[in-house]
């Protein structure tokens, strides 16, 4: 046990010692890996933007992600703009600016997408727009695309990446979770394909809600997967929690994903996933 | 008890008995929620219903106490009834977490759902929570992933379901057995994403403008009826049996309305309800 403790603190100090040398570093040339603390000279993140030491996939622009995981892509709902239902000060000049670095209105990329010959709905949040946070047009797009799928017999892909709930829309945010879960039913009660692929960090409302409502859910390595925030669970419980508690290794390990797929295998992975679950029940498929 | 029936669009019933009362800050109103005199789920329990016996489990390796399930009778008929509960003495609030449910414990709320439906019992829910609980237990059982459940499955199930929010209403922790046809709030209760601790923490940085945050958030029933998240405000008395009277009188007709609904219809008007936002 003491020898646990012992390596528990190393394993700290190093964590430290890596940040330290990560604010040393020339900006944009080596980059410290978040998760195995490793420095990575920047052009070995390669194109999928990967950690050549653990697979850890770094937060990517969704219309970066579109460029490598789709054939064609066709953008829906992309001028949607939220309501500011509670008013909120200063809300407009942050929507402004989040617009302005992703080139999205909101924190997900919606559409409809081909990988080889399988046609989906695709659907990839943006860990830039305001954390990844769900506001009410998020909310939105993502029912949209499950409607639109129902409609036209598709199934859904959708990336995850959310810091949670959008404060600044308050309990607007919140009924977005019960809106998009009743959109999944109606796709699911049509049995159709819902792929759920979680990339770090899937956190909060998203987690509680579509992120956990897939027939799959896949993730990528070493993505943060919870509900509560590590912080608000330290301070709640005075709980020293362990570092790999939301680790996507861990969620796997207690049953609650079903496989961890590497970046750089995820179109394939997809486009086999899409042909396995087009049956439907009660027909045999030839 | 002062109560007028106001018919609205769609039907819906508003109760307006708050005349004649001072208006209240939304600080005021989180600590009236919170309050340590408010009703507990058990006693709720006991002078809501003539008989009601508690089903325990999830069904998979655990119980957990912080919602008390069950069937009883509710004015003839036959109800489940989920009461998210804190707890009256030191132990009892200890081994509820002080009303914050574990995964277990939404997963036995959905069985018990489910089984009502099997069996056209309509469902009675009472959320008294700061929200699902924070730990790191909690997480390795799926907290998400429990929560993501029962907003899925509810959203198919074809029974009424009315929930009563009756101190706090805390986040998806809340939202978790507030996603069926029907949330009304007491009076001094509130409903919000987070709480106004969090929130002002996360926003400003500042946990101690807990008190501007609720103004902000619009946490309020008053604030809420407004904005349509609930369908009406029930007067809370400080004397708890004609709190639980005024509880009855709205829980009759509403239930009532919704079980003269075919279950099509049902379901499309729960799907409206969530849909509009
Ligand atoms: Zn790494």
């Amino acid at each position: 046990m003491q020898l646990f403790d012992e390596l528990k603190t190393l394993g700290q100090k190093h964590i430290k010692a890596n940040k330290q040398a990560q604010q040393n570093l020339p900006s944009g040339v080596w980059l410290a890996c978040p998760k195995c603390q490793q420095s990575v000279y920047h052009k070995d993140l390669g194109r999928y933007f990967t950690c050549p030491n653990c697979d850890y996939g770094f937060r990517i622009a969704s219309r970066d992600r579109v460029e490598w995981l789709t054939d064609s892509f066709t953008e829906m709902d992309q001028d949607i703009e939220t309501a500011d239902p509670l008013d909120f000060p200063d809300y407009g000049k942050k929507i402004a600016a989040a617009k302005r670095k992703t080139d999205l209105n909101d924190s997900i990329l919606t559409g409809v997408a081909k990988i080889g010959s399988q046609e989906f709905c695709l659907g990839i949040m943006d860990p830039n727009f305001i954390m990844g946070s769900m506001g009410t047009v998020t909310g939105e797009k993502v029912t949209r695309l499950f409607e639109y799928a129902t409609e036209h017999q598709q199934a859904v892909v959708l990336f995850t990446a959310s810091g949670g709930a959008r404060m600044q829309e308050g309990i607007f945010s919140l009924m977005q979770m019960s809106k998009v879960s009743s959109a999944v039913k109606a796709h699911s009660q049509a049995g159709l394909f819902y792929l759920s692929v979680i990339t770090d960090p899937t956190t909060g409302g998203v987690t509680a809600s579509f992120a956990m409502q897939g027939d799959i859910i896949l993730s990528e390595p070493h993505a943060l997967i919870g509900f509560a925030g590590k912080r608000v669970i330290e301070q709640t419980m005075h709980q020293k929690i362990p570092e790999n508690l939301q680790d996507a290794d861990n969620i796997l390990q207690h049953g609650f994903i079903d496989a961890i797929v590497k970046r750089p295998d995820e179109k394939a992975t997809i486009e086999w996933l899409l042909e396995m679950n087009q049956g439907k029940a009660g027909e045999l498929s030839s | 008890m002062v109560v007028r029936n106001e018919p609205r669009k769609g039907g819906r019933i508003v109760i307006v008995s708050l005349f004649g009362k001072k208006q209240r800050t939304a600080g005021e109103i989180v600590a009236a929620a919170r309050d340590s005199q408010k009703i507990t789920g058990t006693e709720l329990i006991s002078e809501l219903f003539p008989d009601f016996m508690e089903m325990h489990g999830d069904r998979l390796n655990d119980d957990d106490p912080s919602i008390i399930g069950g069937l009883a009778h509710f004015a003839g008929q036959a109800v489940t009834v989920l009461v998210i509960d804190k707890g009256l003495s030191a132990k009892d609030r200890i081994a509820k977490h002080f009303g914050s449910p574990a995964p277990a414990a939404y997963r036995k709320s959905l069985r018990l759902i489910k089984q009502a439906e099997k069996f056209n019992r309509p469902v009675l829910a009472f959320v008294n929570t700061a929200g699902a609980y924070p730990a790191a237990s909690a997480e390795e059982q799926g907290q998400g992933e429990a929560i993501a459940r029962n907003l899925l499955e509810i959203a198919g199930v074809r029974v009424p379901i009315l929930t009563i929010i009756y101190g706090e209403g805390g986040s998806g922790g809340a939202l978790a057995l507030a996603c069926g046809d029907q949330v009304w709030m007491t009076e001094n209760s509130m409903y919000s994403v987070l709480s106004p601790e969090g929130f002002a923490s996360i926003l400003w940085k500042d946990a101690s403008k807990a008190a501007e945050a609720a103004e902000v958030m619009q946490l309020t029933p008053e604030a809420l009826l407004k904005a349509n998240v609930i369908e009406g405000i029930i007067p809370e008395p400080s004397a708890h049996k004609r709190f639980c009277r005024n509880l009855a009188q709205v829980i009759q007709p509403e239930l009532e309305k919704l079980t003269q609904l075919p279950a099509e219809e049902l379901l499309a008007q729960r799907h409206a309800r969530f849909r509009k936002f």
